[in-house]
């Protein structure tokens, strides 16, 4: 930690930005002051602030910390890959304060030693605050009911299924209705496994032309018409992660409007990129659920744009070279994503019109809402994380610039737009742009 | 670098041999007609061209093969390489040795070229994109994606056969299209070549997605598929298709579109059936029609040797030019 920068519980006023807080309906050129880790006031100093540390913004953009709901931090279990504080140090530097991880680590999140160790862990390191989503069932097998009530008590925000979806509809079920008498939202990976069949590639024209093995549409969608039937029944709330496809979206927005409990989110990849990525056999574009048609891309940034999707993800999964070091369909699926989640959202204003303030509301208050967490806003009194970027800034993104551990990201050589160039968490700065951690 | 040019150097000749989409019509041509010259060694007594004289290649078996891999070793002894045969077992890579610390222990043996056989789709193109420069690696099958070297000599046969003029034929390609590396080759070969009408027949569970988007007819009905055909390519039947409820039974198959002698008569009476073997005798087709008259399946198998010969001395010719240019006969 850098001497020049302000100790814990000190006041701060960030001064001459563009404050941006969608939970407000704030977008305007405030300061905003920040005392004992919280924010003081927005606007107005609150009464005798003298600010011992002050943050000029003056052409950047102010907003809360980000909020990612699925970033696989690989520990425990799998440190060969990436770590608690190697992730968490990439979150600060892309202006994420608060990190969710699905459950399947190694072991599974579901008992609270787990979800204990991971806080822990996260509080140590302290460059970003990692909450955990347990298990929906025991070690993740679709067998035996986790101790949800438990997991709830020791911290989660939810239980899921992960990458492992349910195959057993009955167990699914009750799965769901045991989640519902605990006031617990369920994470649900939306995947037929039947109709996955073990594919890498979006079953069309590209997986047909490189004969890779093919994941249907209906992969997802029937898993979406099963949950969605389910939820109905079981009155839980319910989130679906990573929609892939445009007819998944539609689902979900017409049991929106049908007063069904239920939120989605996609990730960011899912928004950029489509099979044509995949097509000289790109194995950094190999991800689960695989990139869809240009179609699908369109159809989720209108779910974006219009909220249907209230959340964009990273779905950072950080992998060690080797893991990408083999023919396609033998390569580990999944991108690094913390470092690059802001700049590739930011394109969704500039090439997709969608409003600033939009786009950063699924970056915060979004997807802070689906975890049921008082974060993604700069309300008085709330926790001041806070996330200061240069809107302006142009940039090639190059290994070098990546904070992960995980350097495998397509996205390298791209031209992107944005930059981050403080972090607060609870009010202390845990990112600079100058290269302070 | 995109797959396509992965196997082309900046003059345009052949780096690699990784799959026929990429390839340029006269690039394809030139390997043709290459591989006529060749079909003239083997007629003579003494079967050898020194060529490749002192040359080291590695036959990389992932999967079980037995013509693909005798004919690729008789086609690099003919040139007279020497010839080493790896056949790895795909546990055995599983078991901590990665595919590139393979790769990099044979090119510590100073090895010239790698002919590849590998379970997934996307291998050959793998590793030609992480060999060392001095090496080209010749697909012999990828997973579903590509057999090229079948595929030009499926086009070999044809042009032997039927003459130059692709534009006038049509060609049906009967079986399992979706787990097929070789339909998927012969389908961007044949409309390399402006083939007039390329038409697959199979059951659905048995074509791909968008099948259409390769530039080909689909039918699931056999008559109307090979109406009229001046070919039939009758595709092997794996027998694990009955397991992942593809099929119901190698017996309604059959029954639906095996070729016998009576349903050949939908097509031209001058048509040619072929076939990359090994035939499952009465299930893709009855022995009368693979023992018969218009049968050329094995004279598939002998130009095989010459299209791989011609493969591997072409794509060899680029590092031999720098020493002296040999006469490619």
């Amino acid at each position: 930690m850098s001497a020049t920068l302000p100790e814990s519980g000190a006041r701060i006023r960030i001064h001459g930005g563009r404050l941006v807080d969608p939970a407000n309906r704030i977008d305007d050129a405030l300061d905003l002051y920040v005392a004992d880790g919280r924010v003081a006031g927005v606007g107005e100093p609150p009464a005798q602030f003298r600010a011992d540390h002050e943050i000029d913004a003056t052409g950047q953009v102010v907003c809360p910390g980000l909020v990612d709901l699925c970033a696989r931090l690989r520990e425990p279990g799998q440190e060969h890959k990436a770590t608690i504080a190697s992730e968490t140090r990439a979150a600060a530097a892309g202006g994420i304060t608060t990190l969710c991880s699905p459950p399947d680590t190694d072991p599974v999140i579901d008992t609270p030693a787990l979800v204990q160790l991971l806080r822990e862990r996260s509080e140590r390191t302290g460059y970003a605050r990692v909450v955990a989503v347990g298990a929906l069932t025991q070690g993740l097998a679709g067998e035996h009911l986790s101790e949800m009530a438990a997991l709830k008590k020791a911290g989660c925000i939810g239980v899921g299924n992960a990458g492992a979806p349910l195959t057993n509809t009955l167990i699914q079920r009750r799965a769901l209705e045991y989640a519902a008498s605990f006031d617990l939202t369920v994470f649900l990976h939306p995947e037929d496994q039947w109709l996955s069949n073990n594919g890498c590639a979006h079953e069309g024209a590209i997986a047909t032309r490189l004969g890779l093995p093919g994941v249907p549409e209906a992969a997802e969608t029937a898993a979406v018409a099963r949950d969605l039937a389910l939820i109905e029944q079981s009155g839980v709330r319910a989130h679906f992660c990573r929609l892939s496809t445009a007819r998944a979206v539609r689902m979900v927005a017409r049991a929106q409007y049908d007063g069904l409990p239920v939120s989605a989110d996609t990730a960011i990849p899912y928004l950029h990129l489509t099979e044509m990525d995949v097509a000289d056999f790109n194995s950094l574009c190999h991800v689960a659920p695989p990139l869809r048609t240009q179609r699908d891309r369109d159809g989720l940034r209108a779910g974006v744009a219009q909220g249907t999707l209230a959340a964009i993800c990273s779905d950072h999964q950080p992998h060690e070279p080797d893991a990408k070091l083999a023919p396609f369909p033998s390569t580990e699926p999944g991108i690094s994503g913390l470092d690059t989640l802001l700049p590739l959202a930011l394109r969704l204003a500039r090439d997709g019109g969608m409003p600033l303030s939009e786009v950063i509301a699924r970056l915060t208050c979004g997807p802070a809402g689906i975890l049921g967490l008082p974060y993604g806003t700069l309300s008085p009194g709330a926790s001041a994380d806070v996330c200061v970027f240069d809107p302006q800034a142009g940039w090639r993104l190059t290994l070098a610039d990546l904070h992960s551990r995980g350097l495998n990201t397509p996205f390298v050589g791209w031209e992107l737009t944005g930059r981050v160039t403080h972090t607060l968490l609870a009010g202390r700065v845990v990112y600079t742009g100058d290269g302070h951690h | 670098m995109s797959a396509s040019n992965l196997q082309i150097d900046s003059r345009g000749r052949l780096r690699h041999f990784l799959s026929i989409e990429g390839l340029t019509r006269p690039l394809l041509t030139d390997v043709l007609d290459t591989a006529e010259s060749f079909a003239g060694v083997a007629e003579q007594s003494i079967k050898k061209v020194p060529l490749l004289r002192g040359r080291t290649i590695v036959n990389l078996f992932f999967e079980a093969s037995t013509r693909t891999r005798t004919t690729f070793e008789l086609a690099a002894k003919r040139l007279s390489a020497d010839v080493l045969n790896i056949n790895i077992n795909a546990s055995s890579t599983v078991k901590g040795e990665t595919l590139l610390d393979m790769l990099r222990n044979l090119e510590a043996m100073h090895c010239d070229m790698f002919v590849v056989r590998h379970a997934d789709s996307g291998a050959a193109h793998f590793m030609a994109r992480h060999v060392a420069p001095h090496i080209s690696v010749i697909n012999a099958g990828d997973g579903r994606h590509s057999h090229p070297t079948q595929a030009l000599l499926d086009m070999f046969t044809i042009r032997r056969e039927k003459g130059p003029d692709f534009g006038r034929l049509r060609v049906a390609i009967v079986g399992d299209i979706q787990h097929s590396r070789v339909a998927r080759s012969q389908i961007h070969a044949l409309n390399l070549l402006n083939t007039g009408q390329v038409h697959v027949v199979a059951p659905k569970t048995l074509v791909p997605a968008q099948a259409e988007q390769l530039g080909v007819k689909v039918y699931h009905n056999l008559a109307d598929g090979i109406r009229d055909a001046d070919v039939v390519i009758m595709l092997r039947l794996q027998r694990e298709r009955m397991q992942g409820a593809l099929l119901p039974s190698e017996h309604e198959y059959f029954q639906l579109f095996g070729l016998t002698e009576e349903r050949l008569a939908y097509a031209k009476p001058d048509a040619i059936v072929m076939h990359p073997g090994p035939i499952n005798r009465g299930v893709e087709m009855d022995s009368q029609v693979a023992d018969g008259p218009r049968s050329v399946i094995l004279q598939q198998v002998t130009h095989g040797i010459a299209v791989r010969m011609a493969v591997m001395s072409m794509a060899m010719r680029r590092k031999t030019a720098s020493e002296t240019e040999p006469e490619i006969p």
